[in-house]
């Protein structure tokens, strides 16, 4: 039963796809041939995860946002320990980068390094973290005590988390270049971890201020 | 197209645990979900059954229930207080363990990797995960109904301060914070399994699987995935502020002042319960999207090929998918038109609302179209697509009256918005899920569902759903309130009565046809008519070149190469009405 144009199907039928030179590339990606999706499924996975937490905390920000419009909103001194935490966590981002950018230049030992010492300051950051609370539980302020502190609590609380994921994932990583796993061509793990961890940097001001 | 039925592909043994239990394959992950989520039906299907008793015979005494559950029929009566928490169970369950779970996590995890040309998810450990987390929170929300005090009262929807405060009623201790529990583990097992589909489908697309060549149902799986990627974590961040107001004694949702069964709440102050109802719904209203898009998808497939004509514009379809997905995320404010927002607000959600009408009429006058002059094969899963688009139809005409403000604040919370939803995003969704279950699984199984017996199933089910769901509309707009308990206790309701009692009868007809499903459904797996034959509906997909049913890894040694998109149905100067994917267009005669 003829239901549309011959015309119009001949052009529905699209000829197979060009070989692309040196693969199996073609239209709408190869698959398990490699593909011509721009990024790799681990990069996409990771933006994907990074989606999803950029989306939790937009929720918690938006109820902050919405909250502290309220008459009730009451404003507590933050920890001094605040910046110094942040400075680290920069801090961090940098030495995290410059692993990166010694494995590229085949610097396989600065890599390790670099990798290492971004670890430490994440540990660092942290105890900077727990030793805030700490301030603020001397200075009486707990996380019922007004919708601030509950929000500090809460949203520093989970930016921990995140960075904990953080650190086990940068533990992987060290893992496998301290068993050479990583090389100036193949070191994507470090590139997922370097592209994770730059995130939380960045977010920062937001979940303090 | 006669094949044997054989594995083409050679993999070491695995043990049953490891193949049936613990496994890493997409195919088993989606029979998993698919059967969990069934077992959910069973629960949320049958608690809706004590509401219907409870609603036409509210005052008849039942010594039999009253024997088989003593605290919620305390002298044969059932307890308003437990009617509430079936109406939460119902909804949570239906809503995310059911429909959710079924149309992404079933059918998303068994046909995503076979309709792109994948051997499996590209990350099949997570898959994994996804499911057996998602099993967690199954036996957490089930667990709600066993605990001390019972299930929640407060509705799917969990609005605070009701449901921020312990004390606020008998379920609102543990169940409520099972509850929070088991839907922050579901939004996590449903992130688990969204970001497989939405890297599978665009990183592992075999050779010449371009975008506008997908299936429409790997189109609707996709867009779905990216909604749920954005709207469940938002639902997180809520739950995890209620959860919180819960157990830390935050006050994100309780304002100062509220008295909880005459004893004030000090403890708590500065919070704002309408902060709660814009996260949820924030989430909410895309959630419907979650649900109907995979069934919109399933169905156009399901339609052309049962009508052997292609889809009325593909193209279009894909367009009007992604546009009803990004409107999805500015109209939830048409679920708080009387909450006291600002009415200039509310007139702009009422046109954001009104929007949406335009891409699903697209999609409705497209389904059209594609049924438009065609010789329809009747076959059961047609049956179910097609009364998809009359249930889809019915239940969205009702969503116009609905988003408009001035009509919602008439109609708010009345049995008129329960027709309404039910039809739209639950009955209209179930059937697709209905046609999709007949429709794959002789690829799922290797045998075929008893046809007869699935006709039966059919027509009882879509007379059914019309007679239960259909003088609802009625009802709500005599005024009867969404949530009540005895309808009998208002004057102005007891001329009612006769229709919530006939709809009562038309709902336990209902259920015994599911009966139907479920025992040609596992009669079936193990003995169903086995399939000779790969492609039993000459169909044109991927899934439908491989062995039934498919082995681990699904395309043998090479995986497929892809020549034209997934609708040459009818192709004229062809000796077959139908041109697999895989076929070269070179082979094609002009």
């Amino acid at each position: 039963m003829p239901v549309i144009s011959e015309e119009k199907r001949n052009r529905r039928i699209v000829p197979p796809p060009p070989v692309l030179p040196g693969g199996d590339g073609g239209d709408g990606g190869a698959g398990d041939f490699g593909g011509s999706f721009p990024i790799s499924k681990g990069q996409l996975g990771l933006w994907i995860l990074l989606t999803a937490i950029i989306m939790l905390f937009a929720g918690l920000s938006s109820a902050y946002i919405v909250l502290r419009g309220l008459p009730t909103w009451q404003n507590i001194a933050l920890p001094s320990l605040l910046w110094p935490n942040t400075a680290v966590l920069v801090l961090s981002s940098l030495t995290i980068e410059l692993s990166k950018g010694a494995v590229r230049k085949n610097q396989l030992q600065a890599m390790k390094a670099w990798l290492a010492l971004s670890g430490v300051l994440g540990l660092i950051f942290i105890a900077g973290q727990l030793a805030a609370w700490r301030q603020l539980v001397h200075a009486g302020v707990y996380l019922p005590s007004t919708l601030q502190s509950s929000f500090f609590y809460v949203l520093t609380g989970l930016h921990g988390l995140h960075l904990l994921g953080g650190i086990a994932g940068l533990g992987f990583v060290l893992f496998k270049a301290m068993r050479n796993r990583l090389t100036v061509f193949n070191h994507e793990p470090l590139k997922l971890c370097a592209t994770y961890w730059r995130y939380p940097g960045g977010r920062r001001r937001r979940c303090t201020n | 197209m006669h094949e044997p039925h054989t594995a083409e592909h050679a993999h070491p043994q695995l043990g049953f645990w490891r193949k049936y239990v613990f496994s890493t394959d997409h195919k088993i992950i989606g029979i998993q979900y698919m059967i969990t989520a069934m077992a959910m039906a069973v629960v949320g299907g049958t608690l809706s059954m004590l509401m219907r008793y409870q609603l036409a015979w509210p005052s008849l005494l039942s010594p039999t229930m009253a024997k088989i559950m003593p605290d919620a029929f305390a002298g044969g009566v059932m307890k308003p207080e437990f009617y509430v928490s079936l109406v939460t169970m119902h909804g949570t369950i239906m809503v995310f363990f059911l429909f959710t779970a079924v149309l992404t996590g079933g059918f998303g995890n068994f046909l995503i990797p076979l309709q792109v040309g994948a051997r499996d998810m590209a990350f099949p450990f997570l898959n994994a995960l996804s499911y057996w987390v998602f099993l967690l929170s199954c036996i957490v929300i089930f667990s709600a109904l066993f605990v001390e005090g019972g299930a929640p009262l407060g509705g799917w929807t969990a609005y605070a301060p009701l449901n921020a405060i312990p004390a606020a009623g008998p379920g609102q201790g543990t169940g409520m914070t099972l509850w929070i529990t088991a839907i922050a583990l579901f939004s996590v097992s449903g992130l688990m399994g969204g970001l497989n589909y939405i890297t599978t489908i665009l990183t592992l697309r075999t050779k010449g699987m371009s975008m506008m060549r997908l299936p429409l149902t790997q189109w609707s799986l996709l867009v779905t995935s990216i909604l749920g990627l954005l709207a469940f974590p938002v639902l997180l961040a809520a739950g995890i502020l209620l959860l919180f107001d819960r157990v830390g004694g935050t006050s994100f949702f309780v304002p100062a002042g509220i008295i909880m069964n005459q004893v004030p709440l000090m403890d708590h102050s500065g919070g704002h319960p309408l902060l709660w109802q814009h996260l949820f719904w924030f989430f909410g209203h895309p959630e419907v999207y979650i649900v109907i898009l995979p069934a919109m998808g399933m169905a156009s497939d399901i339609l052309s090929t049962f009508c052997r004509k292609p889809i009325f514009s593909y193209r279009m379809m894909v367009y009007s998918m992604v546009a009803i997905a990004a409107l999805s995320f500015i109209v939830w404010g048409h679920h708080m038109f009387v909450s006291g927002m600002n009415p200039f607000l509310g007139s702009v959600f009422t046109l954001t609302t009104l929007l949406i009408a335009v891409p699903s009429a697209i999609k409705t006058f497209n389904w059209i179209g594609t049924v438009w002059g065609a010789r329809i094969r009747f076959t059961v899963p047609a049956l179910f697509a097609i009364a998809f688009v009359s249930l889809f139809v019915s239940g969205g005409i009702s969503g116009i009256f609905l988003g408009t403000s001035a009509a919602d604040i008439q109609l708010q919370d009345t049995y008129f918005v329960v027709a309404h939803f039910h039809l739209v995003m639950a009955i209209a969704p179930l059937f697709a899920a209905f046609g999709g279950v007949y429709y794959w699984f002789p690829k799922i199984f290797g045998r075929s569902m008893n046809m007869t017996l699935g006709k039966i199933h059919f027509w009882v089910s879509f007379i059914g759903v019309y007679s239960v769901f259909f003088p609802m509309h009625i009802l709500g707009i005599g005024g009867q309130m969404r949530r009540i308990y005895d309808p009998t206790q208002y004057d102005f309701l007891k001329p009612q009565q006769p229709l919530n009692e006939f709809i009562t009868v038309a709902a336990f007809i209902l259920g015994a046809a599911q009966l139907i499903f479920l025992f040609n459904f596992y009669w079936s797996i193990f003995l169903g008519k086995r399939m000779t034959e790969r492609n039993p509906w000459h169909a044109t997909t991927l899934e439908w070149t491989v062995p039934s049913p498919p082995g681990h890894g699904n395309f043998g040694d090479e995986l497929p190469t892809v020549h034209r998109w997934p609708f040459d149905y009818s192709v004229p100067g062809e000796k077959e009405d139908f041109i697999p994917q895989t076929v070269p267009a070179t082979v094609v005669a002009h």
